[in-house]
């Protein structure tokens, strides 16, 4: 596959077995069996243009712009052929369009077919300057057009949807967006509608507007997807622009950094285009481990919240006087907040983390919990959570590595895949893009153990097995033979989601599974930095580097690597988050330093509201103005992810460093190491993490220590709760990807692709409660009675006395507005009116 | 005179109620099918093998050839498709066989599809014609019943079903690959090739599509042999075949004559040129064959000889122009029609029908120059064999061969848009 390959002492090129030899434009050159001329010459540094071809795309060969000459055992095809369909084979001769004048001809007469239809009005098209059709039209077009007649010309712009905007007269028609749409997403209704010169791109929305005699061919379905931002990515003309940089900037005054996404757990390479000081928008990087060339919508899209209006800037604390937050410097900032931090150390102070912390900064909470503050009491957990998972993470996900473990490429390659408390798409959706490649090109069989067909069962063209919230670890206990053997292949997998941790005994199920098969674990938290704050011990029973708190000798070991005296680290194990927020609420707990948390998201957010009103003292480290920065004392702002250099590592295990992209305008923010680190110094303790790659630098001094050992969790399930009601179900719930979290504010196009929002439950169900399909209905807290949330009804195949509601949606959040979460009995009743 | 005719296919199409059970069993109907469902099926592919029976849609592939890339074995489904989208400009030959004789092709459907273990079988018809879909219908549901479908076809073991199937009026549904996309329920534009039909077709199983007049040759060959099928037209393009004539003739239908007729004689047939004026321009095969003129009366009509004159035999509609036809008018209906019906799926068909149909629309509005000329022929050399499928090639033949034997009629055109330009124009006129 090198250019350089072997050669024989004749100096004939060597040919591997599985490997062609052929020759394009005079050049020999080995190819593997199967792959596409197009590609060969590429690697040979031979540029052939295109527009259709895209190598993640099934070859189309609808542009013919990468016509080129092929000849086969001595004898010339008839016709020039497309390069982009056609493989390579032993003794073929190519002759691009350098060697050929047949093939150059081709291409220039294509390019200027393409060209009278475009309105070439690259001046005022986002897409000029880094337009495909534009170069190409340069490098392989005539100078100058013959045509004199009249150009097809259709309204524009359509919206796709509220983020994606169709111009259909800059289209060459090359369906990179539909073949993306049905082939790498899973998400059609975006089709060709029409035919000849007419063809268009189009929606069941588009159609009825387009033209008087367009067709509704799309079903009438509303086109929805995570995903559509790639249409615009890789559309390789302007025709696809994206609502938030529509006449917003010019590439080439753009500055890009490479990146990695803030958004969930995978790490996805991207790239960060900002100009003076803003953010004008992401696009995927090309990763082929990780995302290939794909990112979804939230990693795209969602980044106005850096510049947000209520984004906190400069310290603030709050005046004793008015009760007031009032801007102040970060010297007195600093001393505020140590002194009162000294103070309530004597009787204890918890550190909650947050999950999307760098590794960097974890390892500085991490630090300084245990240094400045003296203290095991903290924890990265913004969410459910228990013991049973802290046993499961350092006993089956803690200290893992991509060599060792599940990857994006150990997905795609997997036999069997079963997803456990995950709904890929919503939860992770590039894990869910390689689900469904799996499935789609190798054969994999998917199973998801949840409550219904999710449009990612579906798409993954997977298997459901059914499941009633809390009876998972029976299940998975009792799986069918067929299952159990197909997850017994070797290299099958198991992917995990945080919600495992809402069933008591699921991960403990798990890991049996797991024994039992020989199936590979992934555990796949929504968040980016979970991984990296469990491996830099920002959790009540580790250190940084996998050191058990308890472990005498380990502790040892890091009091010498830190410079700290011998006994000085806290020996105890320390309190979980639900443990903190509970003791600061009883007044056990004087003061807490908060991360980037949000207290709707806790399970108990009135507990977690209670515990920042009876903390004596709160230090918020925060972006933005939040509820904890309402009970804060202090409040540090801190640099947001594309603010600062750092890493991630993403579910893989995988180290994902990135660079500053964004240098603000309006001031340098620090990251929470740095923050941390001068904090600590005001309170004579040194953390060694005043920039990211000083912090980095330190953790990577100190090491992995004596991996902690906790046997893997046993914990049995819990009962199922009965219904001994009318009206009662068991509710199942997780977070769509698009909800409103603090990721996506201030973009409304983006929130417009949301999905539409249900409660979800079996036509029994919804006979019984007297409710039929889109009427509303009304769900409340079983225990109280306290709390409605309205949404109208979807029948679905949810086992009977069961219904789905997103745990957070315009009508509410479950936790925070009913007190309920996945396995809690609800009160369904009808809500009135006609949704 | 007549003895030139050979009614095969057409012997049955003047009897009465010929379209019925009835009349094919009386005239020698289902005679084949029984010998058919004796014999190997293997034996029934060499058998259209050794007949030399070419493909009747147009492009003359050996039909027991394509038969044979069929897996010979029954791993999966197999499917047998009748390409009965007749929808090429001058083509008339499926359609009225379908009316006169709906049986001798639902023989020949369940003999082919017992040679290539098909238990399924569609009729893909061009949904415009719902006379003939009705006609057809009733002999699927006379054959039924009279046990020549169905389960256990006369006692042999063998099971077939026929789904007559309403395309939606497109003529890129003619093409094989889109006419399985749309039979698929998909929008109708040409597959990727390979894999081929008989490797993944219809619903990815193992598919040959077959014209219908190919495939109702079939229980003809099974009763007289392939000797007697060579006995007629010529070695390398034996058989009868329907010669459709159209236009200015004094007797326009159907002919059958076999293969290597010459126009001339087929004229005579049909009574010579309407009103004695004189043959200017014809096509041998349909709008997508390169025209004739009245040099090519002599041509043999076989698949070599149409191709050695330059153009091809196609589907043998032979649209006869006389004197009276301006040929660049001409050429533009059919570039209109061409324009009309490309799928857009490649950028060669769509974007040049559109290019092409406006430049002849200008030239035959008088506003043409000489470079129109070039544009067109060069255009036209950047359409052919670099679009996706043969639509696009088919599109600039009238183009192309209208100009390589009339271009003075092209560039009388543009002198009289020249001469209107020259003309002093009065200040103030108006344009």
């Amino acid at each position: 596959m090198t250019l350089a390959a072997d050669r024989d002492e004749a100096g004939e090129l060597v040919v591997p077995e599985g490997y062609v030899k052929l020759t394009i434009d005079g050049l020999e050159v080995i190819a593997p069996q199967g792959e596409l001329i197009i590609r060969t010459a590429e690697r040979l540094g031979l540029q052939i243009p295109r527009f259709c071809d895209h190598p993640l795309l099934d070859p189309a060969g609808a542009c013919r712009q990468c016509l080129v000459e092929v000849e086969m055992g001595g004898r010339p095809m008839p016709k020039p052929q497309a390069s982009c369909t056609v493989p390579v084979a032993d003794g073929m001769v190519v002759r691009t369009q350098h060697t050929s004048a047949v093939a150059d001809k081709a291409q220039q007469g294509v390019m200027e077919l393409l060209l009278i239809n475009h309105p070439l009005d690259c001046p005022i098209c986002d897409k000029g300057g880094e337009c495909p059709l534009q170069n190409q039209a340069m490098s392989n077009g005539r100078a100058d057009s013959r045509f004199v007649d009249t150009k097809r010309t259709f309204p524009k712009p359509l919206a796709i949807s509220s983020q994606v905007l169709l111009d259909r007269e800059r289209c060459v028609l090359c369906q990179r967006c539909t073949r993306f749409s049905s082939e790498i997403a899973g998400d059609p209704f975006i089709e060709l509608l029409e035919r000849g010169a007419g063809q268009q791109i189009g929606t069941s929305a588009t159609a009825e507007i387009a033209t008087d005699d367009a067709s509704r061919t799309t079903e009438g379905k509303p086109f929805q997807s995570y995903f559509s931002g790639n249409t615009i990515q890789i559309c390789p003309v302007g025709a696809l622009t994206s609502a938030a940089y529509r006449f917003r900037s010019r590439p080439f005054d753009l500055v890009s950094t490479p990146s990695i996404c803030e958004g969930c757990s995978s790490g996805c390479a991207e790239r960060v285009d900002t100009r003076r000081g803003k953010i004008m928008r992401k696009l995927a990087g090309n990763d082929p481990q990780v995302n290939e060339e794909w990112i979804c919508d939230k990693g795209r899209f969602a980044f106005p919240y850096v510049s947000a209006a209520d984004r906190v800037l400069r310290p603030q604390m709050r005046n004793p006087k008015t009760g007031n937050l009032e801007d102040t410097s970060w010297t007195e900032a600093l001393q505020v907040a140590s002194r009162g931090l000294l103070e309530a150390r004597e009787r204890g102070v918890g550190v909650l983390v947050g999950g999307r912390s760098t590794v960097e900064d974890t390892y500085a909470y991490s630090k300084f919990a245990r240094i400045a503050l003296g203290t095991n009491d903290i924890d990265f957990r913004a969410r459910a959570h228990s013991n049973e998972e802290l046993d499961f993470l350092t006993s089956r996900v803690l200290g893992g590595i991509p060599e060792g473990g599940v990857t994006f490429a150990g997905i795609e390659a997997a036999p069997a895949a079963l997803c456990v408390a995950l709904e890929p798409e919503e939860e992770s959706p590039i894990v869910f893009l390689r689900l469904r490649k799996a499935a789609r090109k190798k054969s994999t069989r998917v199973f998801h153990l949840a409550s219904w067909t999710s449009p990612a069962v579906t798409k993954t063209f997977g298997t459901l097995l059914p499941a009633v919230p809390g009876e998972e670890p029976r299940e998975l206990d009792h799986l069918e033979a067929d299952v159990r053997e197909a997850l017994s292949a070797p290299g099958a997998v198991l992917l995990v989601g945080e919600r495992a941790a809402e069933v008591p005994g699921l991960l403990s199920a798990v890991g049996r599974l797991s024994d039992t098969t020989g199936a590979k674990i992934a555990w796949i938290p929504r968040r980016a930095g979970e991984r990296g704050a469990l491996e830099t011990g920002a959790v009540p029973t580790l250190l940084p580097g996998g050191r058990s708190v308890t472990d005498a000798a380990a502790r040892a070991e890091l009091e010498s690597a830190w410079g700290l005296r011998s006994g000085q680290l806290p020996a105890e194990r320390g309190r979980d988050t639900g443990e903190m927020l509970r003791a600061a609420a009883d007044g056990e707990l004087a003061g807490l330093v908060v991360g980037g948390v949000d207290p709707d998201d806790l399970p108990d957010p009135a507990l977690a509201t209670e515990a920042l009103r009876q903390a004596g003292f709160v230090v918020s480290l925060e972006l933005r103005r939040s509820a904890v920065t309402e009970h804060a004392d202090v409040v540090l702002p801190v640099a947001a992810a594309p603010e600062k250099d750092g890493s991630f590592y993403n579910w893989e295990g995988r180290h994902r460093p990135f660079d500053v992209a964004l240098h603000r305008s309006d001031g340098t923010m620090l990251p929470d190491c740095r923050v941390l680190d001068t904090l600590a110094i005001e309170m004579d303790a040194d953390l060694f993490t005043q920039t990211p790659t000083a912090a980095a630098d330190d953790l990577r001094r100190i090491g992995r220590g004596r991996p902690a050992t906790v046997s893997t969790p046993d914990q049995p399930a819990a009962p199922t709760p009965t219904r001994n009601r009318a009206n009662q179900a068991v509710l199942a719930t997780w977070r769509e990807l698009l909800d409103g979290g603090s990721l996506q504010v201030e973009e409304p196009h983006l929130a417009g692709t949301a999905r539409d929002q249900y409660v979800r439950m079996s036509a029994n169900t919804a006979r019984e409660v007297g409710l039929g399909q889109g009427q509303l209905a009304t769900l409340s807290s079983d225990v109280d009675g306290d709390g409605a949330i309205r949404l109208p009804v979807e029948i679905a195949d949810l086992p009977d006395g069961v219904v789905w509601a997103p745990a957070r949606s315009e009508a509410g959040r479950l936790h925070r507005d009913l007190g309920v979460a996945h396995g809690s009995l609800v009160v369904i009743r009808g809500g009135g009116s006609e949704a | 005179m007549t003895d030139k005719l050979t009614p095969v296919l057409t012997k049955r199409w003047l009897s009465p109620n010929s379209w019925t059970l009835h009349t094919y069993e009386q005239l020698e109907g289902y005679t084949a099918l029984p010998k058919a469902l004796r014999a190997e099926p293997e034996q029934l592919v060499q058998l259209v093998k050794d007949s030399g029976l070419r493909g009747r849609g147009g492009a003359g592939f050996p039909a027991g050839v394509k038969w044979g890339f069929m897996p010979p074995n029954e791993d999966k489904p197999h499917y047998l498709v009748i390409n009965a989208d007749e929808g090429e400009p001058g083509t008339c030959k499926d359609i009225p066989l379908m009316m006169a004789d709906p049986h001798s092709l639902i023989e020949g459907c369940v003999i082919a599809s017992y040679a290539m273990r098909a238990h399924h079988c569609f009729i893909y018809v061009r949904g415009e014609v719902p006379h003939c879909i009705r006609r057809l219908n009733a002999a699927v549901r006379e054959a039924y019943q009279a046990g020549y479908l169905g389960t256990n076809i006369l006692g042999s073991g063998f099971d077939l079903d026929i789904v007559v199937h309403a395309g939606a009026g497109a003529y890129i549904c003619g093409e094989e690959t889109a006419l399985l996309d749309s039979l698929e329920g998909r929008r109708g534009q040409p597959r990727l090739k390979p894999p081929f039909p008989a490797a993944a077709g219809l619903y990815g199983q193992p598919t040959t599509v077959n014209n219908v007049e190919t495939i109702a040759s079939v229980p003809y060959i099974v009763n007289g042999g392939s000797d007697w099928f060579r006995g007629m037209g010529t070695e390398k393009s034996p058989g009868p075949k329907i010669f459709s004539i159209s236009g200015h003739v004094e007797k326009p239908g159907q002919y059958e004559a076999p293969l290597g007729t010459t126009l001339r004689e087929l004229l005579e047939l049909a009574g010579g040129m309407k009103d004695g004026i004189p043959l200017k321009f014809w096509t041998p095969g349909g709008s997508s064959t390169p025209l004739f003129t009245a040099e090519h009366l002599d041509v043999p009509l076989d698949f070599e000889g149409a191709a050695e004159a330059g153009s091809m035999l196609g589907t043998t509609a032979l649209q006869i122009f006389n004197e009276t036809v301006s040929v660049p008018w001409a050429v533009m209906k059919w570039t209109q029609f061409y324009e009309h019906e490309s799928c857009g799926k490649c950028t060669p068909c769509r974007e040049g029908t559109y290019w092409l149909a406006q430049i002849l629309e200008r030239m035959v509005d008088g506003r043409g120059t000489e470079e129109d000329i070039d544009t067109l022929l060069d255009v036209c050399d950047n359409v052919l064999g670099r679009s996706f499928c043969a639509l696009g090639d088919g599109a600039v033949s009238p183009i192309t061969s209208g100009i390589k034997y009339f271009k003075d009629e092209f560039l009388a055109l543009c002198e009289q848009n020249r001469a209107r330009n020259s003309e002093p124009a009065l200040a103030g006129a108006g344009s």
